[in-house]
């Protein structure tokens, strides 16, 4: 009898399989299916793609109209060449597909609050978060407008039909790494999607922080009087975009200040405790310039620009040549999106850096009671609408959320989801990125433009997030414009949570766009932006807090620009990637005499020669880039933290600028330098600066002892996957720069692109991205930049006609399309 | 030699098996099953036919992805798995698993041949 061993082995080996089937706990996570995952027919050894990959093919597919050919560069960069536009965003689609899929799609899962769908309820508060402040919501509102403009559409479903197109022909032993290691599969693109995508970019740049609850509670505990020194309106220092001095017309909008101001604005003594899942870097920003012929020693413009953003792997950038009857354009391109964003044509070439501007606020609502069906407006019950939001999650029932909508926007913040405490109290949200607009139409239009006409036509429909565009074009013309739909506020409009009972509080209109801070061949002979405020003062319109616009990059890159002549690309790629920190620049003189020699000890000597020789450069060598920047944020909590301490809400932290300003004004005194919790004592800024030095070399020894001490290492830039999972992404990346420096690496976040155009008469460009073409882990062309980026090298850009295409010797593959 | 013999059999339908796209990827322990009942042997000598034959297919097949892509990828995944980026450990590992399943699989088919003829 045999029954009995057979039956033993056949539940054994089903058990087995069945084990090696399902996601087990791997730590905080799960692990893969691992007998599909290490399967060499199924699993991962599938996307172990061969080092002398060929990419040569020939595609016969449905959807296309006519041959389309793609020629790849030495550097995987696809030149595409069709006949008619929605072929050449077909297979853009298509490419980025084949590259690109699963990043493109993992971010639209972010942005739509879906990840608790393919991984589990621990995103489920992200995905609130994201849902809750209406970013599906802005995105489906968008997808109307730009649906509804006709060009935009045909380019959208095009590109859709590519991506889709991939997707069907995918066998499941190709699919995406990423999806054999979390386990799931990728679903049909839409145009939503793309929308999703986009808005995922407004939440980035414009929308990130709960800033009015932070300033709210920080006015209400320091007063009115302190909180305006912590936060002031403009820092003295600033070198605006449009220059100090310019006048400006009369505003067109003349804004209200609403009479309950003092009493139910300023007055209002609300607290909050909320937890934001995800808050966007402080340094999303970038820097842009161009330069006029007169300062080049060729005589044509140059134009630069590098979008400073969190640094991924894959990267958020996909670079590709698209050239049809219409245009021909190359550039910098989001996977998840058709069109090039950031690029140059053969007329003209465009930037962008951010423009920073508040563009969302919050509103305490009143409700008639907990069903929130009827809220308090102007004297009067109004009837509220409901919005539900259902979020899947796996292996657990739906996550059904019920938004109230008013006429501040949705209700963000209610008991379901309290902003404090006091739970019973509801916060609506406006947020210009909830309006239906088209940016995707600015972009279309950028990549045809041919002159200044041209680039303002492009950019006059665009809204948010908002943006400084610079424009350069071989016919000699340079430009700026800080271009959105900006809300003409009264001053500190939305800087803390306003009243929703009363609607002298709304948004009163927008800045008309001619109204906007712009330039066109200023005498000079540059235009410039790096995130500050575009204006000064004088500017009829209220900007917001100085805080939001950093003003040091600014700073460096104009006084640079102004004192350049006969200037070359060599220069410009020197002046992108300069590591000089300027606000030590400013610091130093200030902060270096505070510290009284005589009390240091032979020790700390060491340390304080080094700072002291240090030649205010961030680069990678540099021991006193380190010191300097550990002394300051040192300084910075022994200045501040014995005031914050005292609350236990939190609190918008003041910026070191406001230090640096202080000490300049008051010549070495200033009230917050006193610690407050030792009474009998009077600190001043050289007690305080001097402690915090003494703290800082100890810190320097240990870091000196495990080498460490240089920048480069102390900084340790890391570009990570979107998952996080370091054997993914590419640690220890040594370089210099920093937030004060025109190259503003930090650790995880910085110049996402750089690119160089020299606009002669045959366009000679230089660019590259911290990354590599293929997404694929398992590809050899996954991060092949990051080494040069790190290193401030540049690729010239391949910028040819088919022609040339088809017997240039950087080409290496070709990929024909066509009908099947 | 029928040991030998037996082996190269079970690795050729297991290859022919694994090539069918749509199957799932445990679809060769059936195929292990089904090729120890033709091979007729004993359960042990079945066990290590089952064992040795996918071990070599698994590992074989890994190292022909494996040595062209210069290890870049196996390198990565030895370091999300707990195996210290160890890449001929993730070789050996992917081997293992396979000549386990198909061990299993052929000794779980001698088992039922056997039972059949009795």
């Amino acid at each position: 009898m045999r029954y009995l061993p057979f039956s033993i082995s056949a539940v054994i080996t089903i058990a087995l399989v069945t084990a090696l089937n399902v996601q087990l706990p791997l730590g905080k996570t799960k692990s893969p299916r691992l007998g599909y995952f290490l399967s060499p027919q199924t699993g991962f050894w599938q996307n172990a793609e061969p080092v002398d990959v060929s990419f040569n093919d020939e595609i016969k597919i449905k959807g296309i109209r006519n041959t389309t050919d793609v020629y790849f560069d030495d550097r995987l960069v696809p030149h595409i060449y069709a006949d008619n536009d929605a072929d050449a965003y077909f297979v853009q689609g298509f490419l980025h597909a084949k590259f690109r899929l699963w990043q493109m799609e993992f971010q639209t899962y972010i942005a739509a609050g879906r990840l608790s769908e393919i991984t589990d309820e621990s995103k489920l508060p992200t995905d609130k978060y994201l849902r809750r402040l209406g970013l599906l919501y802005g995105a489906e509102n968008s997808l109307k407008a730009m649906e509804a403009d006709a060009e935009t559409k045909n380019m959208m479903d095009a590109y859709t039909a590519g991506i889709n197109s991939y997707i069907n022909q995918l066998k499941a032993s190709d699919m995406p790494f990423e999806y054999k290691l979390m386990n799931y599969q990728p679903e049909p693109w839409t145009n939503l999607k793309s929308a999703l995508f986009l808005k995922l970019m407004s939440f980035d740049l414009a929308g990130g922080g709960e800033d009015d609850f932070l300033h709210t509670n920080t006015k209400n505990f320091f007063g009115i009087d302190t909180y305006r020194q912590l936060f002031p309106d403009v820092m003295d220092s600033l070198d605006p975009i449009v220059p100090k001095g310019t006048t400006f017309a009369k505003p067109s909008i003349t804004v209200k200040i609403p009479e309950s101001y003092d009493s139910l604005y300023i007055g209002k003594t609300d607290s909050f405790k909320i937890l934001q899942p995800i808050v966007p870097d402080q340094d999303n920003g970038s820097n842009n310039w161009a330069v006029d012929g007169s300062k080049t020693q060729s005589g044509k413009p140059i134009l630069c620009n590098d979008p400073h953003l969190g640094l991924n792997l894959p990267s958020l950038w996909y670079e590709v040549q698209i050239t049809t009857p219409s245009h021909s354009t190359y550039g910098a391109s989001f996977p998840g999106s058709p069109a090039v964003i950031i690029g140059f044509n053969d007329s003209c070439a465009w930037g962008v850096t951010n423009a920073g501007r508040d563009v969302k606020d919050f509103y305490e609502i009143q409700f008639k009671d907990s069903t929130m069906q009827e809220y308090w407006l102007n004297g009067a019950w109004k009837k509220s609408e409901f919005r539900q939001e259902i979020i899947k999650v796996k292996g657990k029932p739906n996550d059904i959320e019920t938004i109230a909508m008013t006429v501040f926007g949705p209700v963000m913040y209610d008991k379901h989801y309290p902003a404090s405490n006091k739970t019973d109290k509801c916060y609506a949200v406006k947020w210009k990125a909830h309006d239906a607009s088209n940016e995707l139409l600015t972009f279309y239009k950028l990549d045809r433009a041919k002159n200044y006409n041209d680039y303002v036509d492009a950019i006059s429909t665009y809204q948010c997030p908002g943006q400084n565009f610079v424009f350069a074009s071989k016919t000699g013309d340079i430009a700026i414009r800080q271009q959105g739909a900006f809300v003409a506020k009264w001053p500190h409009q939305g800087e803390f949570v306003m009243p929703g009972t009363d609607s002298s509080y709304m948004w009163q209109g927008i800045i008309p766009n001619t109204e906007n801070a712009q330039m066109l061949n200023p005498s000079r002979g540059f235009v410039s932006s790096a995130n500050q405020m575009a204006v000064d003062k004088t500017y009829p319109y209220y900007l917001g807090e100085a805080g939001n616009f950093p003003i040091y990059r600014g700073l460096i890159i104009n006084k640079k620009l102004a004192a350049m002549k006969n200037i070359t690309v060599g220069d410009m790629q020197e002046m992108q990637t300069n590591d000089d920190n300027m606000f030590a620049q400013e610091a130093m003189p200030v902060m270096l005499p505070l510290i009284d020699v005589s009390k240091i000890t032979a020790a700390e000597k060491q340390y304080f020669d080094i700072l002291k020789a240090w030649d205010l450069k961030n680069t990678p060598n540099s021991k006193g880039a380190t010191i300097f920047k550990n002394w300051c944020d040192t300084l910075m909590t022994l200045v501040y933290n014995d005031e914050y301490a005292l609350s236990t809400l939190p609190l918008r932290k003041p910026y070191e600028s406001t230090l640096l300003e202080a000490l300049i004004e008051g010549k070495g005194n200033y009230a917050f330098a006193d610690n407050i919790s030792t009474p009998k004592v009077k600190e001043t800024m050289a007690d305080v600066a001097l402690e915090a030095f003494k703290r800082v070399t100890k810190l320097a020894e240990a870091l000196d002892n495990d080498n460490i001490l240089a920048w480069g290492n102390f900084k340790d830039t890391k570009v990570s996957h979107f998952t996080k999972i370091d054997a993914l992404g590419k640690l220890h990346v040594i370089n210099g720069g920093g937030s004060y420096s025109i190259n503003a690496t930090k650790s995880e976040h910085g110049p996402s692109w750089r690119m160089i155009v020299h606009l002669t008469d045959t366009i000679e460009a230089y660019g590259l991205y911290p990354g590599g073409q293929s997404g694929n882990p398992g590809s050899r062309y996954y991060d092949t930049f990051i080494d040069y980026w790190a290193a401030g090298k540049y690729y010239p850009l391949l910028f040819i006609k088919q022609l040339e295409a088809t017997k240039n010797n950087r080409v290496k593959w070709h990929i024909t399309f066509s009908k099947a | 030699m029928k040991f030998f013999l037996s082996i190269i059999i079970t690795v050729t339908v297991c290859w022919l098996i694994s090539s069918i796209s749509f199957l799932p990827w445990y679809s060769f322990v059936i195929a292990a099953l089904a090729t120890a009942m033709v091979t007729k042997h004993q359960p042990l000598p079945s066990f290590f036919v089952g064992f040795i034959a996918l071990f070599l297919l698994w590992s074989i097949w890994a190292l022909a992805k494996d040595v062209p892509n210069k290890h870049l990828l196996s390198t990565k995944v030895a370091s999300i798995l707990p195996l210290k980026g160890n890449a001929t450990l993730l070789v050996i590992i992917t081997g293992f698993v396979g000549g386990l399943l198909g061990g299993l699989g052929a000794l779980t088919g001698s088992f039922l041949k056997n039972s059949n003829l009795k």
